[in-house]
C-alpha cells in the first residue's frame, strides 16, 4: 500500500535528488546527447514543489497530473513530453484514489510505461529511458503476483531497474540525439534511463 | 567561460527583452510562456507560421518574425525545445482564421513538444500543421536514428513559406509547398571548435587545436567523423561533394491530419541533385567564423558548381542558424524552379532578413 502522504514525500525527495544530481545527470549528457538533461529536470521538478502544497488534500491522480503539467510546461526537449505523458497516464490511471494498492501500483507504472513508448516510439534496446522503466515495471507486477509486499516488490523493481540502467551503457542509441554518434554511443550510461532509475530508486527510499 | 552575460538563468528573458527593445516596429515579445510575435497580428484570412526550438541558433527562429516571414516564434532554454504551451499560446495569438503552419526541425524534442502543441491547438479549435525540416545529410541512416536532423533548410522554408502566406496560400498549398522545400534541401556543417552552454559553462565537446568535426549538428551533437584541421577549399569540396553525391533518400514522418485529429504516416523521398539544377546556394556561420571565411567557403563553393553544371541563382552567405559561439560553418543547397525563386524574392521585412521593403 502506498498512501498519498507518501507520494507527496516522494515528490519532493525526487526533487531534493534530481537537484543533488543535476551536474552528474548534465555530465552523462554531454558524452552522447547536449548536456542538458539534468539542468532541465531539475528546473522541472524545482517547478513542481510549490505546487504540491495546494494539491497534496486531492487525490493521487491529481497530484500526479499536476506533477505532469508542469513538467510539460518546464522541462522541455525530449524530457518534459516524454517525462509529461509518464505522469499523465499514471494519473489517469490511479484517478480519484487516496492510496494505491499493489495492483494500482502495477496499473500506474504499466500506463506510465505505455505512455513513453507511446510518445517516443521507442523500443527496448534503444538506449533510451525506457530501458529502464519497462522492465522496472514487469519485475515489480511479477513480484506482486508472487505474493511480495509492497516495499518488496518495489525492491525487486529497483534491483531490475540497477541492472538494466548497467545494460544500457554497451547499447547504441536508436532514439534522440545520442543516435547520431552511432556506434560511438556506445560505452555510455543513458542519462534519460538514469533518471527514471534515480526516480524509481527515491520511490523505494520515501517508503 | 567567457561570456557577455548577467547570470546563465536569465540569458533567455534577458535577450528576449533587448530584441522587444531593439525592433518594437517589427516584433512583441511575450513573457512566460515565451513567444516573438508579428506586431501587426494576426492578420486576418493569412495562414500564421509559426516555428520554435532552443535558443541558441539566433536569429533563427526569433530573428525571422515580421513580414513575409514567420508570424510567431516560440524559443526553448539554450538548446532546449520549447514546450507545449508557448506554441499553443502563440497560436492563439497570431491565428488569423486561416489556419497555423508549425515548421518543426527534426529532433525528437521539438518533434515531441510540437505534437503535443498541434493535439493541444487541435482541441482548441485551431486547424494546425506541422511540417518537419529534415534536411541534413551527415545523418545517413533514418531506421536507426531519430533520421535527418533539421539544419538550413529551416531558414529557407520560412522566407519562402511565409512569402507564401503573405500571397494567401491556404494551409494545404502551405504545407505542401514546404514539405516541396524540405525535400529540395539539403545541407552539411563542420565543427572548427564546441560551443558552450551558459548553464554548463564549459565546452560541450573536446575538439583539439588540430581536429575538426564533419557533420556537425547546430547543438554540438557529433557528426560523421573527426579528422585533423584541413584548408578553406578541402572542407568546403567535402561538404558540398557529400550533398551533390546524395542519393535519393526516403523515410517516414509523422504528421498530423486536422481533420481526423490523428497521426499520419507520411513517407517522403528526396530527390538528388541532377545537372543543370538551378540552386540557391546558402553558406552559414555557426556563430564564431567570420563573414569574412564564409566567402572563402562560399568562393569555393561557386568553383564547384560550375564545374558539376549546377546553376547558382540565388545564395545567401551569413549567420543564420547558429549554435551560440561554435566556430565553423554549414553548407545548404536548395533546389530551385520559378515559384521558389518568386518566393525567395518576395518582400520580406524581420530583424535579421530584409529587402524589397
Amino acid at each position: 500500500m502506498v498512501t498519498k502522504e507518501q507520494i507527496v514525500q516522494w515528490l519532493q525527495a525526487v526533487a531534493v535528488v534530481l537537484e543533488q544530481n543535476k551536474d552528474y545527470l548534465t555530465e552523462l549528457d554531454a558524452a552522447i546527447g547536449d548536456a542538458d538533461h539534468g539542468i532541465n529536470m531539475n528546473r522541472g521538478f524545482q517547478k513542481v514543489i510549490p505546487q504540491l502544497p495546494s494539491v497534496a488534500d486531492k487525490d493521487i491522480g491529481t497530484i500526479l497530473k499536476t506533477v505532469s503539467m508542469t513538467l510539460i510546461s518546464s522541462v522541455g526537449g525530449a524530457s518534459g513530453p516524454l517525462y509529461g505523458t509518464l505522469f499523465l497516464r499514471a494519473s489517469t490511471a490511479v484517478a480519484g484514489k487516496q492510496e494505491l494498492t499493489d495492483e494500482d501500483m502495477v496499473a500506474l507504472l504499466q500506463a506510465a510505461v505505455d505512455g513513453v513508448v507511446e510518445r517516443g516510439k521507442a523500443q527496448l534496446g534503444d538506449k533510451t529511458m525506457l530501458d529502464v522503466l519497462s522492465p522496472a515495471s514487469d519485475a515489480f507486477k511479477q513480484a506482486v503476483a508472487d505474493g511480495a509486499s509492497t516495499a518488496e516488490a518495489l525492491q525487486k523493481a529497483v534491483a531490475t531497474a540497477e541492472e538494466v540502467l548497467n545494460n544500457t551503457i554497451p547499447m547504441v542509441a536508436r532514439k534522440g540525439r545520442a543516435s547520431y554518434l552511432g556506434d560511438r554511443s556506445a560505452g555510455h550510461q543513458d542519462p534519460g534511463a538514469t533518471s527514471a532509475y534515480l526516480i524509481l530508486k527515491t520511490l523505494l527510499e520515501t517508503l | 567561460m567567457k561570456k557577455l552575460i548577467n547570470k546563465p538563468d536569465d540569458v533567455v528573458r534577458e535577450s528576449l527583452e533587448g530584441m522587444a527593445a531593439a525592433h518594437p516596429d517589427l516584433i512583441k515579445v511575450h513573457l512566460d510562456p515565451h513567444f516573438i510575435y508579428r506586431v501587426d497580428a494576426p492578420i486576418q484570412n493569412k495562414v500564421a507560421l509559426i516555428s520554435g526550438g532552443g535558443s541558441g541558433h539566433e536569429p533563427m527562429h526569433g530573428g525571422f518574425v515580421g513580414v513575409g516571414m514567420l508570424d510567431a516564434a516560440c524559443p526553448g532554454e539554450v538548446f532546449t525545445s520549447p514546450t507545449p504551451d508557448q506554441m499553443l499560446e502563440a497560436a492563439k495569438m497570431v491565428n488569423g482564421g486561416a489556419g497555423v503552419l508549425n515548421i518543426v526541425k527534426n529532433y525528437s524534442g521539438d518533434v515531441m513538444n510540437f505534437e503535443m502543441a498541434a493535439e493541444l491547438a487541435h482541441s482548441e479549435g485551431i486547424r494546425v500543421l506541422n511540417i518537419l525540416i529534415d534536411d541534413d545529410i551527415a545523418v545517413k541512416d533514418s531506421l536507426y536514428t531519430q533520421g535527418r536532423r533539421g539544419v538550413g533548410t529551416t531558414v529557407l522554408a520560412e522566407k519562402i513559406c511565409g512569402a507564401a502566406a503573405q500571397e494567401r496560400y491556404d494551409l494545404n498549398q502551405l504545407a505542401n509547398l514546404c514539405r516541396k522545400v524540405n525535400i529540395n534541401g539539403r545541407s552539411m556543417g563542420v565543427a572548427l571548435t564546441s560551443c558552450t552552454v551558459p548553464a554548463k559553462g564549459s565546452p560541450t565537446f573536446e575538439l583539439s587545436d588540430h581536429e575538426i568535426e564533419v557533420g556537425i549538428g547546430i547543438h554540438g551533437e557529433p557528426g560523421r567523423q573527426r579528422m585533423p584541421l584541413k584548408s578553406a577549399d578541402e572542407i568546403t569540396e567535402m561538404l558540398v561533394n557529400s550533398i551533390i553525391e546524395d542519393s535519393a533518400y526516403t523515410r517516414t514522418v509523422r504528421e498530423w491530419d486536422a481533420d481526423k485529429g490523428e497521426w499520419l504516416e507520411v513517407e517522403l523521398t528526396d530527390p538528388p541533385l541532377q545537372s543543370g539544377d538551378r540552386i540557391l546556394a546558402f553558406v552559414n556561420s555557426m556563430g564564431g567564423t567570420p563573414l569574412s571565411e564564409l566567402y572563402i567557403v562560399y568562393r569555393k563553393l561557386v568553383q564547384i558548381c560550375e564545374n558539376k553544371g549546377l546553376h547558382i541563382v540565388r545564395n545567401l552567405v551569413g549567420p543564420y542558424i547558429t549554435s551560440l559561439d561554435m566556430q565553423g560553418c554549414s553548407i545548404t543547397i536548395l533546389k530551385m524552379d520559378d515559384e521558389l525563386i518568386r518566393l525567395w524574392d518576395a518582400p520580406v521585412k524581420t530583424p535579421a532578413l530584409r529587402w524589397g521593403l
